[in-house]
């Protein structure tokens, strides 16, 4: 064990590194190239539409699938190569529950920590222990048919925990869950990290990405459009975005101009329904320029301030149609670009 | 920060390969949970139950007169006989619900754990050695009930019964590789019906060969569910142990031999 030991030292920064991940379903290629570097013991958001590559991604770092193409290390570890050691590695939480329908929670439980070579009183224990954790003690001894998704998916992280791996991943670990649910959820996210563990989530929704992750990968059709932090990527967007509408068309031109001029920001015109958009770094900011408008002689139809959506934050990152960005430099050069 | 992440991961020993004694437990543990869906969802030993006791009804009262002049002495040809046929049919469903099991997400953990790749397979098998336990017995007290009465005593027949669930189980092998390459549950069904149904009836497990056509005698003779069903009959029948036994081991033997590795393989690329 002398030199998994020294393998240990010498990657242990790094739970992840993939390196151009590849993978082709049939004429579809689901993942083309991705490279992702987490370091141990942060959270770590794979943000992206449905079909994005997120779960691909995930099922080949979890050696659930071979990459055609690239490579992929867990703490050091070929994921093909050396699969059954980082399987010693990661627990693995899917979008659907991996855990058995027909059987109860305990039940669940108790098998995956037999397989795991726990002994049977052992085994028993930690069942116990995790359910109580995860407050699903009154319902340890019901078939899983009556729990809730919720419930399903806090059963299913559970066991994902038992083995206590050092890397876990969790596919879009709330998606469908009730808002009260889903708090719970980022609450237990929050204290397995705590705890040292690395997490590896994907979700589709940013305030999720937001709340929990300390770097984020943005994924569009198979490739890494953005990465950075958290407040690297919000900064590209802006906090908020500002959508404005003028009465006569012929003003447009002149709203864009004072929009530019108080946002400092490029702004940009939807074609069909003359609706101005710009990045706001700070909501405030819309007083100011509510008054250099009438200033400005402008009549306003339409005047809203959103928190950017998801669809924004997609078009304003991957902007220039399929010119995938490299990763990290400068995602608000790419903000910028988009914008005109 | 990361401390505790190394110090976990150093705490454990990493092997990239699972020694033999490790997949004997996982396959156990699976074989485990395989006894406790059976415990949760009885409803699904439907078909053993009454098979064995609509089958051995039907066969013996429709074939009974014409082939043995009485269903008493027909008993001791059709009851061997039936059985081999009955429990062979049962480790259908064996491939059958490998297939819907695999289709589950539950199957994704199994694969994403450091376990033996055999496990999830070898345990769904073994476990379903219970059916064919069931079917045995309700096959033979069915025959006992309607009077067969076995030479070889309840030693010989006891040998019998674990003959053909041994061998039944050596057959499910054959659709668990259909069921992992199968696309959907319902064709596991019809390739294994189509593959099992002229085996067990182009035997001698109903009819005395000497009644077929000549040709069709080359092919009751080879076929290795005649040796199983006449090395059942020798044992319930007679008490002897005799060259069809061996026969009967030894197809067992190498039907493991091909399709377990085939299934395995075919298991660990449909990922």
């Amino acid at each position: 064990m002398q030199q998994y030991k020294g393998k240990m030292n010498d990657h242990a920064e790094w739970a992840v590194e993939a390196r151009g991940l590849r993978k082709t379903f049939g004429g579809n290629t689901a993942v083309d190239g991705v490279d992702l570097n987490v370091r141990a013991g942060t959270i770590y958001g794979v943000l992206g539409p449905n079909g994005a590559g997120k779960t691909t991604t995930i099922r080949m770092l979890a050696t659930l699938l071979r990459p055609d193409a690239g490579s992929a290390r867990i703490f050091g570890y070929d994921v093909t190569k050396e699969s059954q050691i980082v399987r010693q590695l990661i627990g693995v939480t899917g979008q659907y529950a991996s855990v058995d329908e027909s059987l109860s929670a305990t039940e669940n439980l108790v098998i995956f920590a037999r397989l795991l070579g726990l002994g049977r009183a052992e085994s028993k224990h930690k069942a116990a222990e995790l359910l109580e954790e995860f407050g699903l003690t009154e319902a340890a001894k019901r078939p899983l048919k009556q729990f809730s998704g919720g419930m399903r998916r806090r059963l299913d992280l559970a066991a994902s925990l038992i083995a206590q791996p050092p890397l876990i991943f969790l596919d879009e670990p709330t998606t469908g869950l009730d808002p009260r649910t889903r708090a719970q959820m980022w609450e237990t996210i929050r204290r397995l990290v705590k705890t040292g563990s690395t997490v590896l989530l994907t979700t589709q929704y940013l305030d999720e990405a937001d709340q929990l992750a300390d770097r984020i990968a943005v994924i569009d059709r198979g490739h890494v459009v953005a990465e950075g932090t958290v407040n690297e990527l919000k900064a590209s967007v802006g906090n908020s975005s500002l959508h404005l509408k003028v009465q006569d068309a012929a003003d447009i031109p002149g709203a864009r101009h004072i929009v530019e001029q108080v946002l400092k920001v490029r702004s940009s015109v939807s074609a069909e329904a003359g609706v101005i958009t710009a990045p706001m770094a700070e909501a405030d900011l819309v007083t100011d320029l509510l008054t250099a408008l009438r200033g400005g002689g402008i009549r306003l139809a339409e005047i809203s301030v959103q928190k950017p959506t998801l669809d924004e934050v997609f078009l304003t990152i991957t902007g220039n149609e399929g010119k995938a960005a490299p990763a990290n430099n400068g995602a608000a050069k790419q903000a910028e670009e988009a914008a005109v | 920060m990361n401390r505790a992440t190394m110090e976990r991961a150093e705490g454990r020993a990493l092997k990239n390969y699972t020694s033999f004694g490790q997949a004997v437990r996982n396959s156990l543990t699976m074989a485990y949970r395989g006894l406790q869906k059976i415990k949760r969802t009885p409803e699904q030993l439907f078909d053993v139950t009454f098979q064995p006791i609509i089958f051995t009804l039907m066969f013996t009262y429709i074939f009974g007169g014409a082939i043995s002049g009485n269903v008493s002495n027909y008993l001791p040809v059709i009851i061997p006989g039936i059985l081999v046929q009955t429990v062979i049919s049962t480790s259908i469903v064996t491939g059958v619900q490998l297939r819907e099991d695999m289709e589950k997400g539950v199957f994704d953990r199994f694969k994403s754990l450091p376990i033996a790749r055999i496990a999830p397979l070898a345990g769904a098998l073994l476990a379903d050695t219970v059916r064919y336990a069931i079917a045995t017995v309700l096959t033979l007290s069915m025959g006992y009930v309607m009077g067969y009465n076995p030479e070889g005593g309840l030693g010989y027949v006891a040998l019998a019964a674990l003959l053909v669930i041994v061998c039944s189980w050596a057959v499910s092998w054959i659709f668990a590789f259909f069921g992992v390459i199968a696309r959907t549950a319902a064709s596991v069904q019809g390739i294994s019906m189509m593959v099992l149904f002229p085996l067990t009836f182009l035997s001698n497990a109903f009819v005395p060969v000497e009644t077929m056509p000549k040709w069709l005698q080359w092919f009751v003779n080879i076929n290795p569910i005649s040796h199983l069903v006449s090395a059942v009959r020798e044992l319930a029948n007679n008490g002897t142990v005799g060259s069809d036994l061996l026969i009967s081991l030894i197809g067992a033997a190498v039907i493991v031999a091909i399709f377990a590795p085939l299934t395995v393989r075919s298991y660990m690329r449909n990922t």
